[in-house]
């Protein structure tokens, strides 16, 4: 398995190509917009009726990524659930699975715009957590540096010899890194969208998620 | 209940009135014997009407209508069903020629995607007599709640075209709306007007009501064509699509006919040709261009310049296959192989408005391969020889979606409603097993987890009867109708004119390849892409270059099974006297430097090009079976590490191409072993992952891509290949998972096939290593509906890729 190596305001930091943070030095894990509960919320409003496995398999991932790296601290970073319901909802069987996670670990929920407030699972909730030189927060803010975030769910399209593979991204620069979304239910936003454009400095760079984490300019 | 009918008409009655006859008289026309013989029909509950273009069949369709609604009607009387919104439009005016003429107080509306919203209003509350509408704006129609209000006085309906329809489940969801309408209106008479067809029983099986039987009136199919391969004094070039070394005599066709169509197989090949005709046009012939990627205002304009005749010829894709009548065509070009004899029969058909007059058509060959193709073609036309496929039993996708649709118009009876259904042709044989899939596919998703005990989008009401539990529900169903799954398109717009008009739209695959500086064709002209801004192309115009690319968009057509039989048959002569002398001398350089295909052997071949590795397969086993084959085979090539890219399969071959050589073919044609992991291998392949989006959005799980409706924002909207894999691995037996297995199989095929032609060749195998490509494998580099292998071969290039961008970047 290939990661992505870099350093954030001196923090030594690991892009998983499962589209997690790892910090080995802190033992800490990151992963954002999980969205549990979507094909619930997309039930309850009268739209079509999803495959209801996404919280089975986002649970399945990120129980191997715990698995795999062991971590002491686990932070998830907004857009964890689609709503209040989507929480309510979730079966006894995954809600005893994410339990099971949780127990242990020192777990923090950062609060996203989907997120419906602290929900009783244990874990600590909070609206940014300072770690070392890091912070964590859902959205970008684009005075600070030094910057963990997700919430765009940031894809890139590689052309290859002719064959166009995209696939979710990573976007990294000197001041921030922007998480691609974790959970199995969840789109992409081209990182040629002004938005993503404006945030990120020029040199920035996107590590595409997948079998292997593959790193490309994110301009180009 | 539905009301009976306010009004009963006069069946004994055959005879047209008089005023019908002094108007016939009057324009010096006399009723053809097959408008008379469907008048006599007028009362049966069902006929189907074959005949050629020219032979009067729509008026012929309306006459009954016509001459019961002579002293007036009350509601709606006739419904007319055809496949174009246009054509819709178009009989609108023709119709409305006898009815002014004779002073009928009889009111046509037409009623499609373009109507006005008020319009439509207004319709429902207050119905024509006669309403001309599309299978779609039918089916919406019908999920309305005041359906059986604005049906219960309907006496007629006519379905136009209805072999074209029958091809596509646009016909299926035709026939289960005209089921619905007997239930509502059970006075329904049914005629189906068809062009020729290979098989008119099973048309006339496939439209007929539940325990009724439909007449066959076969009207006379008029004089043969007059059918010739274009002369040039270019010779066509081994491999293209493009057909531009044909130019000159094409324009000069042009110039000598009245009015020319000039039919191309792909909307990206009519742009090119037809500017490759405008930049020879010295004489200034006003030539049009008309294909389904254009704005709808370029389409109008050059259907009014078309209606009015000022146009001398018009380069057109599938667009114009059906029906309207425009102005005086007198010849058809058809550009490149026509691929399947009823398709070209029809085209054909189109350049004659003249009933007992030869229509005229000219054959151009794009390449030379496929001189022998039109060649074939040209003598199946005469030889009255039609293709075909046999049709399926209904797709339940379909069926899905019609539930949903009547349960938008109220709540229902279940057992009620799978009556209904099996009086649909093509629904006779659903199983209520089959039946109450869907059912609980719709009320709950169908899973075997319980997820939705709470959120089902059909509750069954204390009475039994099912009922949709969100009323907010019926819009976004609604929204989705339809059988018709488009590719994702991109519009295309001017830099910097942001209220302008879109030139037209690209696929977004496309649209994802292109980088800036990139210069294609749209609408004609040149364009230089510049970036893409809230789901839009932006370009700029560039009068100078030469276009690079053109690819934007193909529909594609298999060689019919029929025609490839022909191929093969005249490959295996010692000469080709029949042939122009270019095309027999490139048949003997493929017999010299490699060999020709026989029934009897499997000639491969090998060679490189564009770094990477290509083998072709002529296999002649069809298209279904190739294709299976080429799954078959890039599996065992992925596990022997040869990193395949992808393969194209046609009717007589196989091309698939990698990073690696294939050495030794025989190995990896062994029989033994061959079907080990295949399931696994196709449940990832991209030809399941495309059933699947095309099952699940008719089915309604996902939300039909509606044009100009998506926002830039998409983090919200995640693809089909997302549900498909979580189907594949939490509940691969789910009722779309099969049905997609179903129609992915339609076009793979039966393991035993292959077998066969394995066992056929068996140790006759022919490999042919040439150093470039041969005469006979080039035009197949040119096949539209490539199937990507995303394996290795895909990291690998990915890898490469970013290497060489970061190093490009400076950030390595």
């Amino acid at each position: 398995m290939r990661t992505y190596e870099f350093i954030l305001n001196d923090a030594h930091l690991t892009a998983l190509p499962s589209g997690a943070l790892w910090w080995a030095e802190r033992g800490l894990l990151c992963v954002s917009d999980l969205h549990f509960g979507k094909s619930g919320r997309i039930a309850r409003k009268g739209g079509t009726l999803l495959p209801p496995y996404e919280n089975a398999e986002t649970l399945a991932r990120l129980e191997r990524d715990i698995l795999t790296r062991n971590p002491q601290t686990i932070i998830c970073l907004g857009d964890s659930f689609d709503d209040l319901a989507a929480f309510e909802e979730m079966e006894e069987e995954d809600h005893r699975w994410l339990t099971c996670l949780i127990a242990g670990r020192r777990w923090i929920w950062i609060e996203g715009n989907h997120d419906p407030g602290p929900v009783d699972i244990g874990g600590t909730h909070v609206a940014t957590h300072t770690e070392g030189p890091l912070v964590f927060r859902h959205i970008a803010d684009p005075d600070k540096s030094g910057e963990i975030s997700g919430h765009f769910h940031p894809k890139t399209r590689v052309n290859a010899k002719g064959r166009s593979i995209s696939r979710p991204c990573f976007l990294i620069d000197k001041s921030r890194v922007i998480l691609p979304a974790y959970g199995q239910y969840t789109g992409g936003l081209r990182t040629d969208t002004p938005v993503l454009q404006e945030l990120m400095a020029p040199q920035s760079i996107a590590v595409l998620t997948g079998k292997t984490a593959t790193a490309v300019p994110m301009m180009f | 209940m539905a009301r009976r009918a306010a009004f009963c008409y006069p069946c004994a009655m055959t005879k047209l009135p008089k005023i019908f006859e002094s108007w016939f008289a009057q324009k010096g026309w006399s009723l053809h014997p097959h408008q008379q013989t469907l008048l006599d029909l007028a009362c049966d509950k069902s006929t189907l009407l074959i005949a050629p273009t020219g032979g009067g069949k729509t008026l012929a369709g309306f006459l009954p209508s016509l001459r019961e609604l002579a002293n007036g009607g009350r509601g709606l009387h006739t419904l007319y069903v055809s496949p174009l919104k246009a054509l819709a439009a178009d009989i609108r005016r023709n119709l409305g020629i006898p009815i002014a003429d004779m002073a009928l107080p009889i009111r046509v509306e037409d009623r499609t995607g373009d109507t006005s919203y008020s319009k439509r209003l207004r319709q429902r509350a207050d119905p024509p007599h006669i309403l001309l509408t599309t299978p779609e704006s039918l089916a919406l129609l019908l999920s309305y709640e005041d359906a059986p209000k604005i049906f219960a006085s309907l006496q007629r309906v006519i379905v136009d075209e209805i072999h074209a329809l029958a091809e596509s489940k646009r016909g299926d969801q035709m026939m289960l709306a005209l089921a619905r309408l007997e239930t509502l209106a059970p006075n329904l008479r049914r005629i189906g007007l068809s062009a020729t067809v290979e098989n008119p029983p099973a048309l006339a099986e496939y439209m007929s009501p539940g325990d009724h039987s439909t007449n066959i009136l076969l009207a006379d199919p008029g004089p043969d064509p007059d059918v010739t391969i274009l002369e040039t004094s270019a010779a066509p070039p081994w491999n293209g699509a493009g057909a531009h070394y044909a130019i000159p005599e094409v324009l000069a066709e042009v110039k000598k006919a009245g009015t020319s169509l000039i039919f191309i197989n792909t909307r990206a090949q009519a742009e090119l040709f037809f500017r490759a005709l405008w930049m020879a046009n010295d004489d200034g012939l006003a030539i049009g261009l008309h294909h389904g990627s254009l704005s709808r205002e370029a389409r109008e304009k050059v259907e009014l310049a078309m209606v009015s005749n000022s146009l001398r010829a018009i380069v057109c894709t599938g667009t114009l296959d059906l029906g309207i009548d425009w102005g005086d065509v007198d010849l058809v070009i058809q550009i490149g192989a026509p691929k399947n004899i009823k398709r070209l029969v029809q085209r054909i058909g189109r350049a004659n408005h003249r009933y007992n007059a030869p229509s005229r058509a000219i054959l151009v060959p794009a390449n030379r391969f496929e001189v022998i193709e039109c060649r074939a073609a040209l003598e199946a036309v005469y030889a009255h020889e039609l293709d075909g496929e046999p049709r399926g039993t209904g797709p339940r996708d379909v069926l899905c979606q019609h539930i949903l649709i009547t349960a938008c118009s109220g709540p229902f009876d279940a057992t009620a409603l799978y009556h209904e259904f099996r009086r649909a042709g093509p629904y006779r044989d659903l199983s209520r097993a089959e039946f109450d899939d869907c059912l609980s596919f719709c009320a709950t998703g169908g899973y075997a987890l319980q997820a939705y005990d709470k959120w089902q989008r059909l509750i069954t009401r204390p009475d039994g009867t099912y009922a949709l539990r969100d009323p907010r529900a019926t819009r976004q169903i609604r929204m989705n109708l339809g059988t018709i799954v488009d590719t994702e398109t991109l519009a295309v717009r001017l830099k910097n004119r942001r209220g302008g008009r879109p030139l037209g739209e690209v696929e977004e695959s496309f649209a994802a390849t292109l980088t800036p500086g990139d210069t294609f064709l749209i609408g004609g002209e040149v364009v230089r892409y510049e970036n893409i801004r809230e789901m839009t192309v932006q370009v700029t115009r560039e009068a100078t270059k030469k276009p690079k690319i053109a690819v934007f968009s193909g529909t594609k057509f298999a060689t019919s099974t029929v025609l490839s039989h022909r191929v093969l048959a005249k490959l295996q002569a010692k000469d080709w006297p029949e042939l122009p002398a270019h095309t027999a001398d490139w048949l003997h350089l493929q017999r010299r430097i490699s060999s020709m295909p026989s029934p009897d052997r499997l000639l491969v071949e090998s060679f490189p090009l564009d770094s990477r590795q290509f083998t072709c397969f002529y296999g002649f086993a069809g298209r279904n079976a190739l294709q299976t084959l080429g799954l078959l085979l890039t599996r065992r090539m992925e596990n022997a590490g040869l990193h395949p890219l992808g393969f194209v399969s046609t009717d007589y071959a196989l091309l698939i191409w990698g990073l690696e050589e294939i050495t030794d073919p025989a190995r990896f044609l062994a029989r033994e072993g061959m079907l080990d992991g295949l399931e696994t291998w196709l449940a990832g392949n991209a030809v399941m992952k495309r059933s699947f989006r095309n099952v699940a959005t008719i089915a309604g799980l996902i939300e039909k891509n509606l044009p100009g409706k998506r926002k830039s924002g998409r983090q919200a909207t995640f693809s089909s290949d997302i549900l498909y894999d979580t189907l594949l691995k939490y509940e691969p037996d789910h009722l779309l998972m099969r049905l997609t297995r179903q129609e992915a199989m339609r076009g793979l095929v039966d393991f035993t096939r292959i077998e066969e032609m394995l066992s056929r060749v068996a140790g006759k195998i022919d490999h042919v290593h040439a150093p470039h490509l041969t005469p006979l494998a080039a035009p197949l580099l040119l096949e539209i509906g490539k199937v990507p292998i995303r394996g290795q071969a895909e990291e690998r290039l990915l890898a490469e890729a970013a290497e060489q961008m970061m190093a490009k970047a400076g950030l390595s």
